[in-house]
């Protein structure tokens, strides 16, 4: 579906903000510090966070503050284990469909809301309903968009022709159906996402009060928000998940930039850190020693074609781009420019997404100037024998851009030069507009960890995140056949088949997978991460003072 | 940052002196004459002139300097400085930069895109300001409410504001859109000093005197008014110019400065604070010719202020 | 003088006007559609755009939408933040704190300032010039965003003296270290002003008659010279403070301190009309109100400045 995820919404437009982090269930490993200290249940950490930019609803949450603060506060239907990836059920006892069209949800009982409110079918179909409303301006209502009745309540123009969406039926208190109005054969996928949370019948009867003091039913209940400074949330002693907190709770503090949060972290005025900075990146590891955390995320960074210019049509333009593609040393940047921050990427899925598929990109990933040179020839050569790549100037994304424009340069001598744009809107709004001409930076982080998110969302025909333009008939053909698959084994083999498609036309450059590089402070240990960057919050470990 | 900009602005009243001093006997020789034989006996004079002359050639030809070029880059040289590979001379003598590009090299063809904007932002915020300031000094009146009022609500002004939206009505930033931005927002600073000064000046005896000989307008203003207000606006234009380069700095800083190709000392120094602790280097050499360069425009500004100020004689 | 300060007031309205709709204008005109950024990555929903663009006015033209901003201005609205946030809310946050941040700033520009400049233009051209001389320039030539990571990281990890952040907003210990940074540059400004006024005033007529008629030494420094050097140092606080108050974009950020620079810097990167407006109105009666009594002050230092 579309998807962007609070992580890039961050990257782009937060103050300073640094690179990628998304917002999501759990998953990964990290390293433990190891250490023996001993634990104290109720004591609390700090996490690096940012100002919520809206108020603390699930269906309201785009960007990385709020997000983060939310999917501490709810629990939805189900999550992504954090070691594993897997899709795991928490309020749903079973969700199955035999269509991939209609789906029944059966819920556990003895979960309750942190004012006691038992959690209810009730509880998900009202709160599907109210979000997906277009009168509630929620920024998360696309996410409904699936389910049969969604115009209804969310019409183009115009007010509502009625409350609640046709495709949710309530059978009891602990059984609702879903029916879409196309099939999606991974849709339980889409349920771990946070506005698929339940909401408390307090909540419908004052929303903007209720969005500074949010009641969910997840590990952590909500304390106080004190504005610029700082979120508190404490362990909830009646959560029903497989999860249970084992600290006392977390205080989301807000950063004004990375730098100023990695001083606070060597002082362990902060605890938990969410991604290092890059002034940082070269000593993080030596300052930090085993308390440094180096591992994977679900995220990938590209440069798109604006396949919609002439330029970038014709029939052996592909050999162009491949060449192109070749000719930046991946290797090199990552380990010298991003200080080994990034892993070089050999295909659009990254690892540790369900669907991954080492080497799909083939050669062209790889770096050969020669042949470089030649593929480029071949394809009849850069229109004007010059490239742009558009970026926002406010991600630290310039260091790389050069980086690659300097290898394609010297490669090929095709002149590169970056084209940044002062900030993530505006760079949004020359993308959107399909105004850009050569090639622009396309980071993807995954709303759930599937090859169908990295692939149907950017490069079917008309998609929403399509900013290059791309369409392919082939392409287009395996997607659809892989969303009306029956299991999820079948939609991930289609799925990779319609990747080596990507591979043929190159519609795209992958660069390098994310990693989540980050720390925490002496206070704390088995601090983990998952695969969306998220720090495990439940797992953590204070020490005892 | 408005830190920068608003305060070099916001210099003052009247940095010259009061009104009583009267005017030495005029001797034949003209102002700027004696000026000039003042100068050239003033060692600080001289050795800022120096470093400016050669400031304007590293400008004009920095590759009469290096035969390297500031966008050659070979990541082998990721971050090397000049202790990594022991030997200290030829293009790698100050090091490399993250990119493997030559530093000496950068920071002379840097050079041009730091000298103009300081250069040009200081003349047309000197000129326009000093022109409006000086006139709304003079005649006061409705054109002073004007000018004054005027530069009041450019104060409010955030330049991070100002400086998004004149360069975000070009496509392609270059060291000019930034002078433009710079200079559209700095004027009213020096017209504000400028007009203080005025303001006492033109009480002074010696005015009076001149308009009772029946001296003109332009005559006063130019014989009469300037030499005498002129130190200030002097002052604070030097101290500018080495603040509009900083300023230059600033705006990479927050991501609306002047971009690739364009090099520039401020890009350089603004890239360099992420690595201020691993490779100082980095930050080293485009700081220290930044400060070098304001350097040599303070010691000129003071030396042509003493050198112009009647009552230092 | 009550004319004179009842003018100036006066004139203060179409000033106040001016500003407010020139920036009003400019954040009109920044490129980028704030309402579809909220999406991120993906295509902004039409109708959600739609009605969240009519919430806050957006659908309509500027020269609709600025007098609508004025009325209810005058009615002590003024206006939310994308977030649902009041911006009177926002205000309220974020001035006490940076009011602090710039008198503590305020006060190390005048006692270190003026002390630097004293010391500079009392002893024109020996050791402690030169010194003085090497340190504004210094302070003046290097980018504040590189004075404050480097003070930053020497006094809070090297030395560990302090924090190398702000964690509390509010403690005037911990905003000392950020208040020297961001009065460094004033500093410097103060410094060479006293200089050169000191320097300019030693030789005037006035300070030969002092000392002709053979009075101490110390009052005639404290009498005449500095009563007569001040103005122009005067002019440059009066009108600095607003400029502190305004201007910490870069030192709030290094140190993190949750003041009006953040706040500003966040709004204008979200095109937030309203909360830059408010801040930047604000501002610009503070500086307007500074710059009322700095001219106020001057008929104190001079007598020979009168206000009919």
């Amino acid at each position: 579906m579309r998807g962007a995820t609070q992580a890039k919404w961050a990257m782009a437009a937060a103050a300073v903000a640094l690179a990628a982090t998304a917002c999501g269930g759990n998953a990964g490993s990290g390293s433990g510090s190891g250490s023996n200290a001993a634990v104290d249940p109720k004591g609390t950490f700090s996490y690096q966070s940012s100002e919520p930019q809206n108020p603390l609803q699930p269906a309201n949450a785009m960007e990385v503050g709020g997000g983060r603060i939310i999917q501490s506060i709810f629990k939805g239907l189900v999550d992504y284990d954090p070691a594993t990836g897997k899709i795991r059920n928490q309020v749903a006892d079973s969700i199955t469909t035999k269509d991939s069209k209609t789906w029944t949800v059966k819920l556990k009982s003895g979960w309750t809301f942190h004012n006691g409110e038992p959690v209810t079918a009730h509880s998900f179909v009202d709160s599907w309903n109210w979000s997906a409303n277009v009168k509630n301006n929620q920024i998360n209502s696309f996410w409904f968009s699936d389910i049969k009745g969604y115009s209804d309540v969310h019409p183009d123009k115009g007010d509502p022709k009625s409350d609640t969406m046709s495709g949710l039926k309530v059978l009891d208190d602990h059984t609702f159906t879903i029916e879409l109005s196309a099939p999606v054969s991974y849709y339980e996928y889409k349920l771990g996402y946070s506005a698929f949370s339940p909401l408390p019948k307090a909540f419908f009867t004052d929303p903007k009060k209720y969005g500074q003091q949010p009641i969910g039913d997840g590990p952590y209940k909500f304390v106080k928000w004190e504005h610029n400074k700082g979120v508190t949330v404490a362990a909830y002693d009646k959560y029903a998940g497989v999860d249970k907190p084992k600290n006392g709770g977390v205080f989301f503090k807000v950063e004004a930039t990375g730098e100023a949060a990695y001083q606070e972290l060597l002082s362990n005025t902060l605890d938990v850190m969410d991604l290092v900075p890059a002034s940082a990146l070269a000593t993080y590891k030596t300052d930090l020693g085993s308390r440094a955390v180096d591992q994977p995320q679900g995220a990938i960074q590209a440069i798109s074609f604006a396949m919609y210019n002439k330029d970038w049509q014709g029939k052996d333009k592909n050999l162009v781009r491949q060449g192109l593609s070749m000719a930046i040393d991946r290797d090199t940047i990552t380990k010298t420019v991003l200080q080994g921050s990034r892993q070089p990427a050999d295909s659009w899925v990254p690892p540790g997404v369900a669907g991954y598929k080492a080497g799909s990109c083939g050669d062209a990933c790889k770096y050969d100037p020669a042949k470089a040179k030649e593929l480029i020839k071949q394809g009849g050569g850069v229109p004007g024998n010059k490239i742009t790549i558009l970026y926002n100037a406010d991600g630290s994304h310039k260091e790389w851009v050069d980086a690659v424009c300097n290898s394609i340069r010297q490669a090929t001598g095709v002149d590169c030069t970056g084209d940044p744009k002062p900030d993530f809107k505006t760079a949004r709004d020359i993308i959107t507009q399909k105004k850009a001409t050569s090639l622009m930076r396309s980071g993807w982080v995954q709303d759930y960890p599937l090859n169908a998110n990295f692939l149907k969302d950017i490069y079917v025909s008309g998609a929403d995140a399509n900013d290059g333009g791309y369409s392919s008939p082939e392409f287009d053909k395996l997607a659809h056949a892989a969303d009306k698959a029956t299991s999820i084994d079948e939609t991930v083999a289609l799925y990779q088949q319609a990747e080596a498609q990507l591979a043929k036309d190159m519609p795209s450059i992958p660069l390098w997978y994310y990693k989540s590089t980050t720390g925490y402070s002496t206070s704390v240990q088995n601090v983990k991460y998952d695969s969306f960057g998220n720090p495990v919050f439940t797992q953590v470990e204070v020490k005892k003072k | 940052m408005p830190d920068v900009i608003e305060k070099e602005a916001a210099v003052p009243g009247s940095a010259s002196a009061p009104a009583t001093a009267p005017a030495k006997a005029g001797k034949p020789r003209s102002l700027w004459s004696d000026a000039w034989r003042d100068l050239r006996r003033n060692p600080f004079f001289v050795v800022s002139a120096a470093l400016i002359l050669l400031l304007v050639v590293i400008t004009l030809w920095p590759s009469l300097f290096t035969s390297v070029g500031p966008r050659d880059a070979d990541l082998q040289h990721h971050y090397l400085g000049a202790a990594d590979y022991g030997h200290v001379f030829g293009a790698d003598w100050f090091g490399y930069d993250g990119q493997g590009r030559s530093i000496y090299a950068r920071v002379l063809y840097g050079a041009r895109a730091s000298v103009i904007v300081g250069l040009c932002v200081t003349a047309f915020v000197t000129v326009l300001g000093g022109l409006l300031g000086m006139l709304a000094g003079y005649f006061g009146g409705w054109l002073d409410t004007l000018v004054s009022r005027l530069t009041d609500i450019f104060f409010g002004i955030p330049l991070l504001l100002g400086c998004l939206v004149v360069l975000n009505a070009f496509t392609h930033r270059t060291v000019w859109t930034v002078v433009l931005a710079l200079g559209a927002l700095g004027w009213t600073q020096m017209a504000r000093v400028m007009r203080g000064s005025v303001v006492t000046v033109k009480e002074a005896d010696y005015v009076t005197a001149a308009k009772a000989l029946g001296a003109g307008t332009t005559r006063i203003l130019l014989r009469h008014i300037l030499p005498n207000a002129i130190a200030p606006v002097i002052v604070v234009a030097t101290i500018a110019l080495g603040g509009y380069i900083s300023t230059e700095a600033t705006l990479s800083y927050l991501g609306i400065g002047l971009q690739d190709p364009t090099v520039s000392w401020g890009i350089d120094i603004s890239s360099a604070q992420n690595v201020i602790r691993t490779a100082p280097h980095v930050l080293f050499f485009p700081a220290g010719m930044l400060s070098i360069t304001v350097l040599a425009f303070i010691m000129l500004g003071d030396a042509v202020r003493d050198a112009l100020d009647p009552k230092l004689r | 003088m009550g004319r004179y300060v009842a003018r100036r007031l006066l004139q203060m309205i179409p000033v106040f006007l001016g500003t407010t709709f020139l920036v009003f204008m400019m954040v009109y005109s920044l490129p980028g559609d704030p309402i579809k950024a909220m999406f991120g990555d993906h295509a902004a929903d039409p109708a959600t755009v739609a009605h969240l663009k009519h919430q806050y006015h957006l659908d309509m033209p500027w020269w609709q939408h600025y007098p609508l901003y004025v009325w209810q201005l005058l009615h002590g609205d003024l206006g939310q933040t994308f977030g649902g946030v009041d911006v009177s809310q926002v205000l309220s946050q974020a001035f006490p704190v940076t009011i602090r941040l710039a008198l503590l700033a305020f006060v190390i520009e005048i006692v270190v300032g003026l002390g630097l400049g004293l010391l500079a233009g009392l002893r024109r051209g020996k050791v402690a010039d030169k010194l003085v001389l090497v340190f504004t320039l210094l302070v003046i030539s290097v980018p504040v965003f590189v004075i404050g990571y480097i003070c930053s990281t020497v006094f809070g990890i090297t030395l560990a003296w302090t924090t190398p952040t702000v964690q509390d907003s509010n403690n005037l210990g911990q905003l000392l270290l950020p208040a020297f940074v961001l009065a460094s540059l004033s500093l410097a400004y103060v410094a060479r002003l006293t200089r050169t006024s000191l320097v300019e005033n030693v030789r005037a007529d006035y300070m030969r008659t002092a000392m002709a008629k053979g009075l101490p030494r110390r009052r005639i420094i404290v009498n005449h010279l500095l009563r007569n050097s001040l103005i122009p140092v005067v002019t440059f606080l009066g009108t600095d403070l607003g400029a502190l108050m305004g201007g910490a974009i870069v030192t709030e950020g290094i140190f993190n301190v949750q003041g009006v620079g953040n706040a500003l810097y966040r709004a204008i990167r979200a095109s937030e009309g309203p909360t830059v407006v408010g801040i930047v109105s604000v501002l610009v009666i503070v500086y307007l109100i500074s710059s009322l009594l700095v001219d106020l002050l001057y008929a104190v230092l001079d007598p020979r400045i009168r206000y009919a």
